[in-house]
């Protein structure tokens, strides 16, 4: 028993929960700087917010090249762990940066919205680098639970009271759904790590016959496909997209569905590689369900959060192609992919926060007409973000597809190429759309309310920065997620 | 210089954009200024490449640049390649010679927004120029879209009524055919990698050497020609252009008709064909018949328009067929007759939209019923108008004449000779469409009073005409200096392209630049 606690303790190394740790210690003291303080002054609490997230950045930096195993094996910080984290430190500085003047302006600046995105981030680094089941799920819960707070954050608004509670709900369920695969996968395997699974598999090659197994690896995919915002499990997006606070919109397109993404991955990739054929034939189906029916639904889309909100579905979808094609390529194209998506999506998103007026009731296509004309600088960046998330060059967009894309041939997989080029295709309508809006129509009205405040600029220039040198000089991060990934 | 002298030519325009951005927006002369005076420079920049006689012994690329641009492993590897050889390379200067003149025919055509307008055409003008000169497959792709959003903005921003349609349907149109060669792209390097072949990035001059099979070839083809015939446009792929021409401002069309459908025979001839030489075959006869199609159908469907602008959107479906043909006859007289048509039909049509930009400032209308006697109110318009609509036709001491006459005698020698017979029909269509609109815009009395008092052509705008006016004469009359520096070029294409090399060999002189009857008499011998 001694040597048991002994080893125990031997195990824990600290070291590989660093990165999440001092976040989550510095969201709780922010979260008692935040009661301290005066209500309705929230500034400081969002700068010192933007500080921890950076001193948590150099701390999850250290891990890499350096991969740091902890508590017996259920964590494991290497760099794809970091790479990602630091996918979800960007993404949730961007969404800080955007939301002080944006909280201000809808009447409601509480400061417990930060260290609450802190814990969201937290929570994702705990998935990316969990090599558990139960560290994993672990991380899922705390990301999601102060998610369903974030996006039901507006009390006194119904849509997003709607929001939070649908997201709640739905996503309850789909953590249901994911407890019971991993229950299942112990039942059959005798464990919950990823490692053991795979080891499990290796040793057992009809494990695909399983049906045990079988209905609960399928559960799990469930509860990260939910997550990811992937068809059959994307209902819930556009409703909660369009009724969160903009900045959550953008923050829960890009850091949560990123770790989703690493969980996803890691568990498919490490855990089940000996079931590869048949995974990808079902990856294959998800992807093309998933980029097709967003791209077609966001077609129709009138209101602009709720069509970035499908273009978030097929972007999934996209990247969903990565692991079909499940070589070097493909999966470091994944994690290419989900920064790129970072700045182009945060971006755009951060525009629309800038253009709306309080209740966002103008956040759509009649909306924005003329906005190149009244507001030139504007209109010239979301024009670039949205031909990124066209896939134009020189934009990283089209780094980024370029890059998964080739992944699939590389693998043989050139129809589901063509059908991806093809999304593409459908997607340049529903993008160009809001830059016939904004340059081929005349100005309705003339944007006055539009101020721009230097923290939100500061956002928008940083992802315009990450859009057009990934564009433009994508070598050094290409070469980083190649070293990232598996 | 000369080392960096493509990048120079290339980017200079987009370095341009950026001064504009610091010129106060209201300020619309100095604006005009700055730009025509930075696509001067950058035809100046371009000049040494017209005076080089390189091109003339060498069929290899020149001027060539190499920087390693993205790096991943083995795995993934994108160079910045540029170079040019006498297949781009008057093009590359049909670029820099037309986009000063596009330029100065806007002076007063354009209010709303100068200078967003002007940085549209300078970006384009970037795109335009790396497109000719990359040889590296992914670098042509990104200049190739890079085209894309400028002109984009161009028909959607300053163009007609009907603007908004057109501009989305060119974008969708072009982007679509565009993303399957990127796939089929994505092919050929893995193929190369999985192949173990030499390879340097994208590298056409590597990817010219693959083995692929046959079967990858054919989809391949389609792939790329796909795209290309989008671009050209080849019938049924057409229906873009019109709308696209009719709604676009007079410089966006000038260099969409000068330009961007170079694009797509250019890339026949630089990448589909050469690339894919076992695929060829079996293409040729449909495309070839969808070529003389497109002549008959473009040259039918302009004598039914009563706009004008039209008329010649249509006129540029049929002349690119020609261009088309030619390419596909796989001989030396073709592909020269080819190349040289698409340098004539930058001149010609580009000089035609020009002539209509002119009228329509004059009376903001495009209709011919509106016009009649305009001769006797603008003799001097009158005059450039018959010349262009001569060229246009191909009448000989025209460029129009050497381009179609070498195109059909080239289709006619290399196993198209049906098709030949059919496409010469288009000649004379040309001349009933391009002769009647001349008769009834120009001819007979003033009969509508909005006419009678119409100015003659400014100095402004003689100037813009003169040179083109001068092309179509040097074309016509001494097409050998053209040619001198495409032979070399041209030769190792169609060698690429896996023609029979013994008639190639066999034209080592250049007899196609003294184009004659004795000396076609000579040629046909060389080939039997």
């Amino acid at each position: 028993m001694e040597n048991l606690v002994q080893e125990a303790i031997q195990n824990v190394n600290m070291q590989a929960i660093m990165p999440s740790l001092v976040l989550s210690g510095l969201a709780m003291v922010l979260l008692m700087v935040s009661v301290f303080s005066k209500r309705g002054s929230s500034t400081h609490v969002a700068w010192l917010s933007v500080l921890a997230l950076i001193v948590t950045g150099f701390v999850a930096l250290t891990g890499w090249n350096n991969p740091q195993s902890g508590f017996a094996g259920s964590v494991l910080f290497d760099n794809f762990a970091t790479f990602f984290s630091m996918i979800c430190i960007v993404a949730a500085g961007l969404t800080i940066l955007m939301s002080d003047d944006y909280l201000r302006r809808e009447n409601f600046p509480v400061s417990e919205y930060y260290p609450l995105i802190l814990f969201t981030t937290a929570g994702a680094m705990w998935m990316a680098s969990g090599t558990d089941l139960m560290t994993i799920f672990l991380g899922l819960e705390v990301l999601s639970v102060s998610l369903y707070v974030l996006a039901g954050f507006f009390r006194h608004q119904t849509r997003s009271n709607e929001a939070g509670l649908k997201y709640f709900f739905l996503g309850a369920f789909s953590t249901g759904f994911l407890l019971y695969g991993v229950a299942l996968l112990y039942g059959v395997t005798g464990t919950t790590k990823v490692e053991g699974i795979a080891a499990y598999v290796r040793a057992n090659p009809d494990a695909a016959l399983n049906t045990m197994f079988i209905a609960g690896g399928l559960l799990l995919l469930v509860g990260f496909l939910f997550k990811v915002a992937a068809a059959p499990f994307h209902m819930w997006t556009p409703d909660v997209y369009q009724g969160a606070p903009t900045p959550i919109t953008a923050f829960m397109s890009a850091g949560p569905k990123a770790a989703a993404f690493a969980a996803l991955m890691r568990v498919m990739i490490v855990g089940l590689d000996g079931l590869q054929s048949e995974l990808t034939t079902l990856f294959w189906i998800l992807a093309v369900l998933t980029m097709t029916i967003g791209n077609f639904v966001a077609l129709s889309q009138k209101d602009l959060k709720r069509m970035l909100a499908y273009s978030s579905i097929s972007h999934a979808g996209y990247a969903l192609v990565g692991l079909v094609a499940w070589n070097e390529i493909g999966l470091s194209a994944i994690l290419f992919y989900m920064l790129v998506y970072t700045f182009m999506n945060m971006g755009a998103f951060a525009v629309l926060v800038l253009i709306g007026k309080q209740g966002e009731n103008n956040l759509n296509l009649d909306g924005i007409a003329g906005l190149g004309y009244k507001k030139p600088v504007l209109g010239v960046v979301l024009t670039i973000f949205l031909l990124s998330l066209m896939g134009i060059p020189p934009t990283a967009g089209f780094i980024g597809k370029f890059y998964m894309f080739s992944g699939a041939v590389e693998a043989g997989y050139i129809w589901l190429a063509v059908i991806g080029v093809l999304n593409s295709a459908v997607s340049l309508y529903y993008y160009l759309r809001v830059v016939v809006q904004m340059y081929f129509k005349d100005p309705a009205e003339d944007f006055s309310w539009v101020s721009i405040n230097v923290p939100t600029a500061i956002s928008i220039a940083i992802s315009l920065g990450g859009v057009l040198y990934m564009g433009m000089f994508p070598n050094t991060l290409m070469q980083l997620a190649k070293l990232a990934g598996f | 210089m000369a080392d960096y002298l493509l990048s120079i030519m290339t980017f200079f325009p987009l370095l341009g954009v950026l001064v504009l951005l610091f010129i106060p927006r209201d300020n619309g002369a100095l604006l005009k200024m700055s730009t025509l005076a930075v696509s001067l420079v950058t035809f100046a920049i371009s000049l040494p490449l017209a005076f080089d006689n390189v091109f003339a012994t060498s069929g290899a690329m020149q001027y060539r640049e190499f920087h390693e641009w993205i790096n991943v492993g083995n795995f993934f590897q994108m160079n910045y390649n540029l170079g040019v050889d006498g297949i781009s390379l008057w093009l590359v200067m049909l670029t820099t010679f037309i986009t000063p003149l596009a330029i100065l025919s806007t002076w007063n055509a354009i209010d709303k927004n100068i200078k967003g307008f002007m940085a549209m055409l300078l970006l384009l003008e970037t795109g335009m120029l790396g497109a000719f000169v990359s040889i590296d497959l992914f670098l042509f792709y990104i200049f190739w879209e890079l085209m894309l959003i400028p002109m984009y903005f161009l028909i959607g921003i300053w163009g007609g009524k009907n603007r908004i349609y057109a501009a989305v349907k060119f974008f969708i149109y072009t982007a679509v055919g565009s993303l399957l060669m990127l796939v089929a792209i994505m092919f050929i390097y893995y193929f190369a990698v999985k192949s173990g072949a030499p390879m340097n990035g994208f590298s056409i001059e590597e990817f010219y050497k693959l083995d692929l099979p046959y079967n990858a070839q054919f989809w391949l083809f389609m792939a790329f020609g796909l795209s290309f015939a989008i671009k050209v446009p080849m019938f049924p792929l057409h229906t873009w252009l019109p709308d696209a021409h009719t709604e676009a401002p007079t410089a966006g069309s000038v260099i969409l008709a000068a330009v961007l459908l170079k694009m797509g025979t250019y890339g026949y001839v630089r990448f589909a064909m050469p690339l894919f030489p076992e695929a060829l075959p079996t293409f040729i006869p449909f495309l070839a018949f969808l070529s003389v199609v497109g002549i008959i159908y473009g040259s039918l469907v302009a004598m039914m328009q009563d706009d004008i602008k039209k008329l010649v959107a249509y006129s540029s479906v049929a002349h690119l067929g020609f261009v088309m043909l030619g390419v596909f006859a796989l001989n030396m007289q073709g592909l020269a007759g080819g190349m040289i048509q698409m340098i004539n039909h930058g001149i010609s049509t580009g000089a035609l939209f020009l002539i209509v930009g002119f009228i329509y400032e004059r009376r903001h209308t495009r209709l011919i019923t509106e016009f009649g006697g305009i001769a006797t109110k603008m003799p001097i318009f009158a005059t450039i108008f018959m010349i262009v609509t001569f060229s246009s036709i191909g009448l000989p001491g025209t460029n129009g004449f050497i381009g179609e006459f070498l195109a059909l005698m080239g289709a006619f020698q290399g196993g198209l000779r049906w098709y030949a017979v059919f496409a010469t029909s288009g000649v004379i269509l040309a001349a009933i469409y391009m002769l009647w609109v001349y008769q009834r815009v120009m001819f007979g009395k003033v009969t509508n009073p909005k006419n009678e008092n119409l100015k003659d052509l400014s100095v402004r705008e003689i100037v813009i005409m003169l040179p083109l006016l001068l092309f179509i004469f040097w074309i016509g009359i001494y097409p050998n200096t053209f040619f001198s520096k495409m032979n070399p070029a041209m030769e190792k294409m169609l060698m690429q392209m896996g023609a029979n090399p013994v008639a190639v060999v066999e034209m080592q002189q250049p007899t196609v630049a003294h184009v004659g009857l004795d000396d076609q008499a000579q040629t046909v011998v060389h080939n039997d």
